[in-house]
C-alpha cells in the first residue's frame, strides 16, 4: 500500500472514533462506541505493523542507513515564504516505532476498557475520547513540522485533562485535570517560545531542514554573538524544548501532576500517564537530538535533571501506600532514567549509544508498565480499593493478574530475561563510559526501584493469608490484553534494538557483557530480598521502621512537600498577590480616574450652572461689571 | 451594486418591523433580515473572489458618491479582503444574537430595532471607505447600546450604560478630531475624507506625528485598549445578553478595524515612530487583564476582563507593524469575535437557569446541562488557545509575527503576551471546574432544562466558525493576506 494513504488512515481513523463517538453514537448506543472504536483501534495496529514491517525490512534502507521520508508536506498556515505551518508527515525510523508503541498500548486499553469500564455513565464518551487520544498522539509522533508538533502536543494534553477529569462530579478528579493541564501548560510555554526561537534562527518550522540548516550552520550561530544572559540563542531554544517535554515527561521539578493524574481511570493512567504521553518529552529530545547536540550543556543538564528525578521518584515511591501512585512515581523515576540516557549520549567513545538505550527504555517500558498498570486496574476492579495496606493475599484470586505483576516487577528491577534488564542495562553501560557519578545515581535507583516494586508485590499479592472470596478475575477481555502484555514484556527485551533505531540510522550493536552486569541483577535480587523480608509475611517492622525514621520518612511521604510549596506560589503569590491587586489597580486607581474625570466635570459644571441663576438683576451686574472692564482695558 | 445591500437590508429589516405588532412576527422579521445580510455577505464574498485574483487584494466593489460637496464628504463604500472577513463576523454574531434573545418578552419591537440599528451601524462602518462615513456609523454603533443596556440591562445598569457610553462617545470626540486633523493636513491640498486618496497622497511627517495619537486612543478605546479599558467590565455585565455578545463580538472589532487602517493605510510613517508605546500598552492589557481576570467571581466579568486581555492580542499584532503580526491582528479579532460571542451566550444561558452569574454558586452543571455547558466549554477552550479552535491561529500568528523583529524589546513583549495562555488556562479551567464540574450545588434551579431549539442554533452557528477558523485557517489567510501586503507595500 501507498505509505502516505497508509499513514493517513492510521492517522485519521481514530478521530473518525471521535467524532462518531463524542457527537452521535456516544449517547444513545454507548456498548456500540466501545466497540466500533476497538475495532478501529484493530485495524490501526494492523496498519502500523504493516507500516513497521514495510518499513524496517522492505524499503526504510538505504544503502544501510535508515532514511526518512515525508510522503506528506501540505501548507496549513502559512507566515512567510520560509515559516510556515504545514501539515506534514514524517516517515523516520523513531516515529515508526513510536507509531507501534502507541497502537499496541492503545488497542490493549482499548480492549481492557471494554470490560473494566462497563456500565460507567458516559461510556460513549470515555471512547471517543480515548479516540482523541489517540489521534494526537500518532499525529505528535509523526509531525514533520515543529508546530505541528505542538499543535498535537497540545492535543495530547487536552485529551489528557478530559480523561483524567473523566469522573467530572469527583472534585479531586477535577483539580487534578486542572493541575495536570496547567502544569504541562507552564511548561508549553516555554516550549512555544523555544520554537520561535529556533525558526528564527533556522527560519523554517519544518523539522528536517530547520535541523539541517542548524547543524550545517553551526559554527554561524554560535558565533553570532547572539547571546542573552550569558548563553547563545541556541542553548536557550534547546533550554526551552527541554523545558517542555519536561512538563509532560513530568521531570523534577514540574512532576507535580503524574501522582494526581491517577485521579483519572486506571486503563488511561496505563495508556496516557505510563506508556505513551509522559514519553513524550523523551520522543521530543530524540527528534530535536542533533540540535541537542551542537551544544552540550542542555543535553549534561538532561542527563543531570533525569538522573535527579529518577533517584527523587524512586525514594518517594518508597513511602506510598496508593498503588496507583506508587506506579505513577516508578514511571517517573524510569523516564527519568530515560532522560538520563538522553544526556549521556556521546559521540566520541561509544556512538549514540545513549540515544538508542533511551528510545530501548522508552519502548519496553511502554509495555511493561502498560501491563503493571492494568495489572492494577485489575486489581482495583476486584478489591475496590487502591490502598495495598488494605489488599494481601490475592494471588489465588486473580493468577492472570499474579502472573502480569510479576513479571512486570520482575522487568521493571532489570531481572534477565524480562525486557526492562536489557534496556536498563543499556543505560546503565552509556552511563558507565561517560559519567560515573550519573552511573552510581542509576545503580543506587535501580536498587531502590527493586525494592519498592516487590514491596508493592508482596503486600498486593502475599503478605495476608490467602484469600477466599468470591470475586473473580473478570472475563476474557481483562485477562486478553494481559495475556499479550506479558508476552511482550518477554519478548522485546531480545529484539536487536540497535539494529532499528539509532541517531544516525546506521545499525549499532548494544553492548552486552556479562562481567558488567552482574552488579545490576546482583542490586536487583538485593533489593527484592529486601522486600521479601520487610513485606513477605505481615509483620510490624515496616511500621516500626517508618516510625523510627520519623521526620525523614513522614518528609518524604508528603513527597518534600513540593506539592505544598506549589501551592503557596499559586495561591497566595500569584493569585492573592499578583492576581488580586491587578484587580484591585482596576477598581481603586485606573477606574477611580474615570470616575474622578466624570466627578470632576459634574462639580465644573455644577459650579458654572450657578452663573445661569436666572435672576435679571444678577445678569444686569455681571454686564455693567463687563463693560467696566472693557472701558478700563481700552483706556488704559 | 451587492455592497448597498449591506446598508439597506439593515434599513428595511427595521422599516418592516415598525409596522408590525406581534411579538413573533417581529423576531421573525428581525431573524430573517439578519439571515438574509449573511447571504448578501456570501454573495459580496464570491463577487469579491470573481472580480478580484485573490492576489492583489485590492478593494473592490468600490462605489463612490458625492455625499456632501462642501466638505467633499463622499459616500465611499467597497471591500477588501479585511473588511469581508469582519461583515462574516458580524452577520454571524449578529444572527446568533438574534436567537438568543428569541423569547425577549420586554418591549419586544424596540429590542429588535436596536439590535438591527447597532448591526447597521457595524456594516456600515465595515464597508466605509470615508472617514466621515466611517465615523458616521461609529456612532451609529453606540448610541443605541445606551438604551439597550438601560432597558434590558441587568444590575449597575444606570451608571454602566452610561460610563460606557460616555467613555465611547469621549473616544469618538478624540478620534474625530484626528480625523478633521487628516482632514486639512492631508498633503496634496484639497482637503480630504477619503481613505485610499489619503493614502496615495500621503501626509506630512510632523503632521502625522501630531495627529496619530487622537486616532489611535479614538480606536483604542473601542478595542479595550489599556488603561481606556474599564468600560468594558461594568459594561458587558450590565448588558442584556444579545448586548453582550455584540459589545464584545463586534463593537470592540470596530476599534482594531479601525487601528488596522490606520496604521497601515493612513499614517504608516507615524506607526513606526509610535510602535514601541503601543507594543507597551498592548503587553500590559494582556497580561494585567489576564491576572484580572483570574480573580473575578462572576462569569460576565470574567469574560470581560479576558478580553480585555485577548483584544491586547489584536493591539500588539497592530504595532508590531509588519504582515504577519497584523494578519495575526485579524484573525485574532475574528477569533475573540466569535469565541466570545459564544462565551457570552453561553452565560446568558446559564444564568436563564440558575439566575446567578457568580463562579461559587454554581457547581456539576454539566450532568443538568450537558449542550449548554459543552458550549462554555468550547468557548473556553477556544479562548485558551486549544489548537484546531480560533484563538489558537491567531495567537500563534500574531506571535510568530511579533517574533520577527530582532529587537530584544520586542522579543520580551512576545514572551510577556506568550505568557497568558498560561494564566488564560487557570482561569478558563477554574470557572469551568467549578461551575460545571464537580459537586452539584443545583438548589437554586428552576428550569434544569437543556438548551432550546433557537440557543442550540446560536451555539452550534458559532461554534462551526470557531472551527472552521482553528481547522482551515488557511481559507481565511487567502482572503485577508493579500489585502494586508496590498496595503503594507
Amino acid at each position: 500500500m501507498n505509505e502516505g494513504l497508509l499513514v493517513i488512515l492510521l492517522l485519521f481513523l481514530p478521530l473518525v472514533t471521535f467524532v462518531v463517538n463524542r457527537l452521535f453514537i456516544g449517547k444513545k448506543w454507548p456498548v456500540l462506541s466501545g466497540y466500533l472504536a476497538t475495532l478501529i483501534l484493530i485495524i490501526t495496529t494492523l496498519l502500523s505493523v504493516v507500516l513497521a514491517w514495510q518499513y524496517y525490512f522492505e524499503y526504510g534502507k538505504i544503502n544501510g542507513t535508515y532514511a526518512l521520508f515525508i510522503p506528506i508536506d501540505e501548507p496549513w498556515l502559512s507566515f512567510s515564504n520560509s515559516l510556515s505551518i504545514n501539515f506534514t508527515i514524517l516517515v523516520d525510523a523513531l516515529s515508526v516505532m513510536m507509531v507501534l508503541v502507541v497502537n499496541i498500548v492503545s488497542l490493549m486499553v482499548h480492549i481492557f476498557s471494554l470490560a473494566y469500564m462497563k456500565g460507567e455513565d458516559r461510556y460513549g464518551y470515555y471512547y471517543a475520547y480515548l479516540g482523541l487520544f489517540t489521534f494526537a498522539m500518532l499525529g505528535l509522533v509523526l509531525s514533520g513540522n515543529i508546530f505541528e508538533l505542538f499543535i498535537f502536543w497540545e492535543l495530547v494534553g487536552i485529551s489528557s485533562y478530559l480523561l483524567i477529569g473523566f469522573y467530572y462530579t469527583k472534585p479531586e478528579a477535577v483539580a487534578a485535570a486542572k493541575k495536570a493541564f496547567i502544569v504541562t501548560r507552564f511548561a508549553d510555554f516555554g516550549f512555544l517560545i523555544g520554537i520561535l526561537l529556533l525558526g528564527s534562527l533556522s527560519n523554517q518550522f519544518d523539522i528536517v531542514q530547520m535541523v539541517g540548516s542548524l547543524t550545517s550552520q553551526q559554527t554561524l550561530t554560535q558565533g553570532a554573538g547572539t547571546s542573552f544572559i550569558g548563553l547563545s540563542a541556541l542553548t536557550w531554544a534547546c533550554l526551552l524544548l527541554f523545558m517542555g517535554a519536561a512538563g509532560k515527561s513530568a521531570m523534577f521539578p514540574l512532576h507535580i501532576w503524574l501522582p494526581d493524574a491517577m485521579e483519572g481511570p486506571t486503563p488511561v493512567s496505563a495508556l496516557i500517564h505510563a506508556a505513551t504521553m509522559v514519553v513524550a518529552g523523551v520522543f521530543l529530545i530524540a527528534r530535536f537530538f542533533p540540535i541537542f547536540q551542537l551544544d552540550g550543556t542542555v543535553l549534561t543538564i538532561v542527563g543531570i535533571v533525569g538522573a535527579f528525578t529518577a533517584f527523587f521518584a524512586a525514594i518517594i515511591a518508597c513511602t506510598q501506600t496508593d498503588i496507583k501512585r506508587v506506579l505513577a512515581f516508578s514511571t517517573i523515576s524510569q523516564i527519568g532514567y530515560m532522560m538520563l540516557a538522553l544526556g549521556v549520549d556521546d559521540n566520541i567513545l561509544n556512538p549514540h549509544l545513549g540515544y538508542t538505550a533511551a528510545l530501548f527504555h522508552l519502548f519496553t517500558h511502554a509495555f511493561f508498565k502498560s501491563l503493571l498498570f492494568l495489572c492494577a486496574g485489575a486489581i482495583i476492579h476486584a478489591v475496590h480499593t487502591n490502598n495495598m495496606l488494605e489488599m494481601g493475599g490475592l494471588r489465588k484470586l486473580l493468577p492472570v493478574t499474579h502472573i502480569g505483576f510479576l513479571v512486570g516487577c520482575l522487568a521493571i528491577a532489570g531481572v534477565p530475561p524480562f525486557s526492562g534488564f536489557f534496556s536498563k542495562e543499556a543505560i546503565l553501560f552509556a552511563a558507565y563510559q561517560q559519567h560515573k557519578w550519573l552511573y552510581a545515581v542509576a545503580l543506587v535507583t535501580a536498587f531502590i526501584t527493586s525494592f519498592y516494586m516487590f514491596r508493592l508485590y508482596f503486600s498486593i499479592f502475599w503478605n495476608k493469608p490467602v484469600k477466599n472470596e468470591h470475586t473473580h478475575e473478570g472475563n476474557w477481555l481483562i485477562k486478553l490484553p494481559l495475556l499479550i502484555l506479558i508476552a511482550l514484556v518477554i519478548v522485546t527485551g531480545f529484539i536487536p534494538f540497535g539494529n532499528f533505531i539509532s541517531a544516525n540510522g546506521k545499525p549499532l550493536l548494544l553492548p552486552m557483557h556479562i562481567g558488567f552486569s552482574v552488579i545490576p541483577v546482583l542490586l536487583a535480587l538485593l533489593g527484592i530480598v529486601y522486600a521479601a523480608i520487610l513485606y513477605f509475611k505481615e509483620s510490624n517492622v515496616p511500621a516500626s521502621l517508618e516510625n523510627s525514621f520519623g521526620l525523614v520518612y513522614s518528609t518524604v511521604k508528603h513527597k518534600f512537600y513540593i506539592d505544598e510549596l506549589y501551592q503557596f506560589i499559586t495561591h497566595k503569590i500569584i493569585f492573592n498577590g499578583i492576581g488580586n491587586a491587578s484587580a484591585w489597580i482596576d477598581k481603586q486607581v485606573i477606574d477611580k480616574l474615570v470616575n474622578v474625570s466624570a466627578g470632576i466635570t459634574f462639580s465644573f459644571s455644577i459650579a458654572i450652572k450657578k452663573l445661569q441663576s436666572g435672576k435679571v438683576q444678577q445678569y444686569l451686574l455681571i454686564f455693567i461689571v463687563g463693560i467696566l472692564c472693557l472701558f478700563v482695558l481700552f483706556l488704559v | 451594486m451587492i455592497v448597498h445591500f449591506l446598508i439597506i437590508v439593515p434599513i428595511l429589516t427595521i422599516l418592516i418591523m415598525l409596522f408590525v405588532q406581534k411579538q413573533q412576527v417581529i423576531r421573525a422579521v428581525a431573524l430573517t433580515g439578519a439571515i438574509i445580510q449573511l447571504l448578501v455577505v456570501i454573495n459580496v464574498l464570491w463577487q469579491y473572489v470573481l472580480n478580484s485574483d485573490m492576489t492583489t487584494g485590492n478593494v473592490m466593489l468600490q462605489t463612490n458618491v458625492m455625499w456632501f460637496a462642501p466638505l467633499n464628504i463622499h459616500y465611499s463604500v467597497g471591500v477588501d479582503g479585511i473588511s469581508i472577513v469582519m461583515l462574516f463576523l458580524t452577520a454571524l454574531v449578529v444572527i446568533a444574537a438574534i436567537l438568543v434573545s428569541w423569547k425577549e418578552e420586554y418591549l419586544t419591537k424596540e429590542f429588535f430595532v436596536l439590535l438591527t440599528l447597532l448591526a447597521l451601524g457595524a456594516y456600515g462602518f465595515f464597508i466605509s471607505f470615508d472617514l466621515f462615513l466611517m465615523f458616521f456609523f461609529l456612532e451609529l454603533a453606540v448610541i443605541p447600546k445606551f438604551l439597550l443596556i438601560l432597558n434590558w440591562g441587568s444590575g449597575n445598569k444606570t451608571y454602566s450604560a452610561t460610563k460606557l457610553v460616555l467613555m465611547l462617545i469621549g473616544a469618538s470626540a478624540i478620534l474625530f478630531m484626528g480625523i478633521l486633523g487628516i482632514y486639512y493636513a492631508s498633503s496634496n491640498g484639497s482637503p480630504s475624507f477619503n481613505m485610499l486618496t489619503l493614502k496615495d497622497s500621503g501626509m506630512v511627517y510632523h503632521w502625522q506625528l501630531i495627529f496619530f495619537p487622537f486616532l489611535f486612543i479614538g480606536f483604542g478605546v473601542f478595542t479595550a485598549l489599556f488603561p481606556f479599558h474599564t468600560w468594558v467590565p461594568d459594561g458587558h455585565s450590565a448588558a442584556p445578553t444579545a448586548g453582550s455578545m455584540f459589545l464584545a463580538g463586534i463593537s470592540m472589532k470596530l476599534g482594531g478595524y479601525g487601528l488596522i487602517r490606520l496604521v497601515t493605510m493612513l499614517m504608516p510613517a507615524a506607526a513606526q515612530f509610535y510602535s514601541p508605546y503601543i507594543v507597551l500598552l498592548a503587553v500590559i492589557g494582556i497580561l494585567y487583564g489576564a491576572f484580572a481576570t483570574m480573580v473575578q467571581k462572576d462569569l460576565k466579568y470574567m469574560n470581560a476582563y479576558s478580553s480585555v486581555s485577548h483584544c491586547g492580542f489584536v493591539v500588539l499584532g497592530i504595532g508590531m507593524l509588519n504582515p504577519v503580526a497584523i494578519t495575526g491582528a485579524v484573525l485574532q479579532m475574528i477569533s475573540h469575535g466569535l469565541m466570545t460571542a459564544l462565551f457570552f451566550a453561553a452565560i446568558g444561558m446559564i444564568y436563564c437557569r440558575t439566575h446567578t452569574r457568580i463562579i461559587k454558586e454554581m457547581g456539576g452543571l454539566l450532568t443538568y446541562l450537558p449542550f449548554i455547558g459543552g458550549l462554555f466549554i468550547l468557548a473556553g477552550l477556544a479562548s485558551l488557545g486549544l489548537p484546531g479552535l480560533s484563538g489558537f491561529v491567531a495567537e500563534v500568528t500574531v506571535l510568530v509575527g511579533s517574533w520577527q523583529l530582532p529587537f530584544l524589546p520586542y522579543r520580551i513583549a512576545t514572551i510577556i503576551a506568550a505568557a497568558s495562555i498560561v494564566v488564560t488556562a487557570v482561569y478558563i479551567l477554574r470557572a469551568a471546574g467549578t461551575i460545571l464540574m464537580g459537586n452539584t450545588k443545583a438548589n437554586h434551579f428552576d428550569t434544569p432544562i437543556d438548551a432550546r431549539w433557537y440557543e442550540k442554533w446560536a451555539g452550534v452557528l458559532l461554534g462551526i466558525g470557531i472551527l472552521i477558523v482553528g481547522v482551515l485557517p488557511f481559507l481565511i489567510l487567502k482572503i485577508i493576506s493579500p489585502t494586508i501586503h496590498y496595503w503594507q507595500s
